[in-house]
């Protein structure tokens, strides 16, 4: 494959640009600005954009429209700029989310903590002072990765999986956060539990976070918990705009 | 008062299909919508307006009432269909009298058969389509005792026909390079196209499995790629070599490598095909693709000029019913996406 960044057809809907080969930080962040770069250049073609990990996509009609002509115009902003050393684009979020990292609700803090070779206490520091970043949105709808954690946190999937977490659930694997949409089997750590519901379809933005949004966590009691658990999807979730 | 549709029975998989949700690819939420679109495009044409969501059923159908007069089109896969004890021609529009039952059996050839009312559904949008999204939790409810309230229909005509079209049962499948091709080389792509590949019984709105006559597939760098943009109608390799066709409501990215992608207007073809259906692969070029594809919208475009006053044939019609029925139903458990779960 030749190297990146590339351009490629995304069969006759649309065009990637990739940043990388493989998940790195750098990437996503030039995917996530690139994307931001495609959406203000406003082209009537564009009908959608997303970034996955490493790429952007630009959903374009390749019927109506040549894909070379698309081609020319996204190499021409390509090479506008360095997209590695791009900035975050503006108009992202920083979400507070009241998270509980007690044993009665994450039950596998503890045995997450050995795999990082911390304490649970180092754990639950490490992980509720964390500050991440929405990589991708995917797999459900509104559910988020969340990277990148400390280099202590570079640990494998269990080998079982776990028969169900629940909706709201925090799970931790290879320097990366889920933040579970529903209810389901996983093969990542459960170390936290919120009342946040990435996707509401009956609320009034069903999605609310975006990739490139950054996320803290408000560490909160299993009683907190569970008082935000009565109260709305959103449970407890703040953010105020990141300069 | 609005005429309302009333769901006496349902099969197990019935939902209200239009042609989908663009616009949350970036969000996680794939378009969604019919998995045969010909198909509503077919029923719009029939009822001589827009196209609007349907019911759409797969595998079986199931027994319904309206309670005004109710101007009905049946398209997709042909179904055993009668109101009260008349069958019913399929690809065909027909007026469904109050209070008489509409029963609507299992598939005579196909997978998935569509029923529209009407102006379609008097029901707000959710998320901007009233189409069901299963794997997000999205849609209104299509089951016993529920009642749909339908749009006031101006449209007086019903007895149109449109002719037969042949989709229903595999065939040939045309396919195009896409973002991940490279990673196979061009003999793996060759072998697509020369390998005969059966439908499935795993099947779902996610994707529809198709075992290869012969040796599997992989990608040469191993299975495991980075995550990226799904296209509906990519066909992905997932571990044992098989191939899945990724449909309406797959996730948005995945980490299984893709070897080529479903031409839109061949994806019907696919979703039709009846578990056990062969289907060959032909691999065109772009430009190759762009053509064929453009034909396709032609077709959806001359579909009104193409509606014929349905001839009652009942030699036909015998005939019709006396075939076998063909399984086109559908396995929930079947997930093409289960190595990318986290």
């Amino acid at each position: 494959m030749p190297d990146t960044p590339r351009i490629a057809a995304v069969g006759l809907i649309g065009l990637a640009v990739t940043f990388g080969d493989k998940m790195s930080d750098a990437a996503n962040r030039a995917a996530i600005a690139f994307r931001a770069a495609v959406d203000a250049a406003d082209w009537p073609e564009v009908t959608e954009t997303a970034s996955t990990l490493v790429s952007t996509f630009v959903a374009v009609d390749l019927i109506d429209t040549p894909f070379e002509d698309m081609q020319t115009r996204l190499q021409a902003l390509l090479e506008t700029r360095d997209w590695y050393a791009a900035g975050l684009p503006g108009g992202r979020k920083l979400w507070t989310l009241p998270m509980c990292f007690d044993d009665s609700r994450a039950p596998q803090i503890e045995e997450a903590a050995r795999a990082a070779g911390l304490s649970k206490a180092e754990a639950v520091a490490s992980l509720s002072g964390s500050r991440t970043r929405v990589i991708t949105l995917g797999y459900a709808p509104g559910q988020p990765y969340l990277g990148t954690l400390d280099a202590a946190w570079d640990i494998p999937r269990q080998t079982d999986l776990t028969p169900r977490v629940p909706a709201g659930a925090l799970v931790v694997a290879i320097r990366q956060f889920v933040l579970f949409t529903a209810a389901m089997p996983t093969g990542w750590r459960h170390v936290g539990q919120g009342a946040f519901r990435t996707f509401d379809p009956n609320r009034e933005t069903p999605i609310v976070l975006t990739p490139g949004d950054e996320i803290r966590f408000a560490p909160i009691t299993p009683a907190e918990l569970d008082e935000l658990e009565r109260g709305d999807s959103l449970g407890g979730a703040t953010w105020e705009a990141l300069p | 008062m609005t005429a309302q549709l009333l769901i006496r029975k349902t099969g197990p998989a019935v939902s209200l299909q239009d042609l989908g949700r663009p616009g949350f690819i970036a969000q996680g939420l794939s378009r969604g919508g019919a998995m045969d679109r010909l198909a509503l495009h077919e029923g719009a044409a029939l009822l001589q307006r827009p196209v609007r969501a349907a019911l759409e059923m797969i595998g079986s159908g199931g027994t319904f009432e309206v309670t005004a007069d109710t101007r009905i089109a049946l398209t997709g896969a042909p179904m055993q269909a009668r109101i009260g004890d008349t069958a019913l021609a399929w690809n065909a529009s027909h007026l469904l009298p109050a209070g008489e039952v509409l029963t609507i059996g299992g598939t005579i050839e196909g997978a998935i058969g569509y029923l529209h009312l009407g102006d379609g559904f008097d029901l707000p949008p959710l998320m901007g389509a009233l189409s069901a999204h299963n794997a997000a939790g999205i849609g209104y409810p299509v089951v016993e005792g529920e009642a749909l309230p339908l749009r006031p229909d101006t449209g007086t005509q019903t007895g149109l026909q449109l002719p037969h079209d042949p989709r229903f049962d595999g065939g040939t499948v045309h396919v195009t390079r896409s973002l991940q091709s490279p990673l196979f080389g061009e003999n793996a792509l060759y072998r697509l196209t020369q390998t005969p590949f059966m439908r499935d019984a795993r099947a779902n709105r996610q994707g529809i499995r198709l075992n290869p006559d012969g040796a599997g597939f992989a990608a040469e760098g191993g299975l495991t790629v980075v995550s990226e943009v799904i296209a509906p109608g990519d066909i992905q390799i997932t571990g044992d070599g098989a191939a899945y066709v990724l449909m309406c409501e797959s996730q948005t990215t995945g980490g299984y490598p893709r070897i080529a992608t479903t031409l839109p207007g061949d994806l019907p073809r696919v979703a039709q095909a009846p578990t056990g259906a062969t289907i060959r692969l032909v691999l065109l070029d772009r430009e190759a693709a762009i053509t064929r594809e453009k034909a396709a919208r032609a077709h959806i475009k001359a579909l009104p000029g193409l509606c014929q006053p349905l001839i009652r044939d009942p030699a036909t019609l015998r005939d019709l019913l006396s075939y076998t029925l063909v399984s086109g139903a559908v396995s929930a458990l079947a997930d093409p996406f289960e190595g990318d779960m986290p």
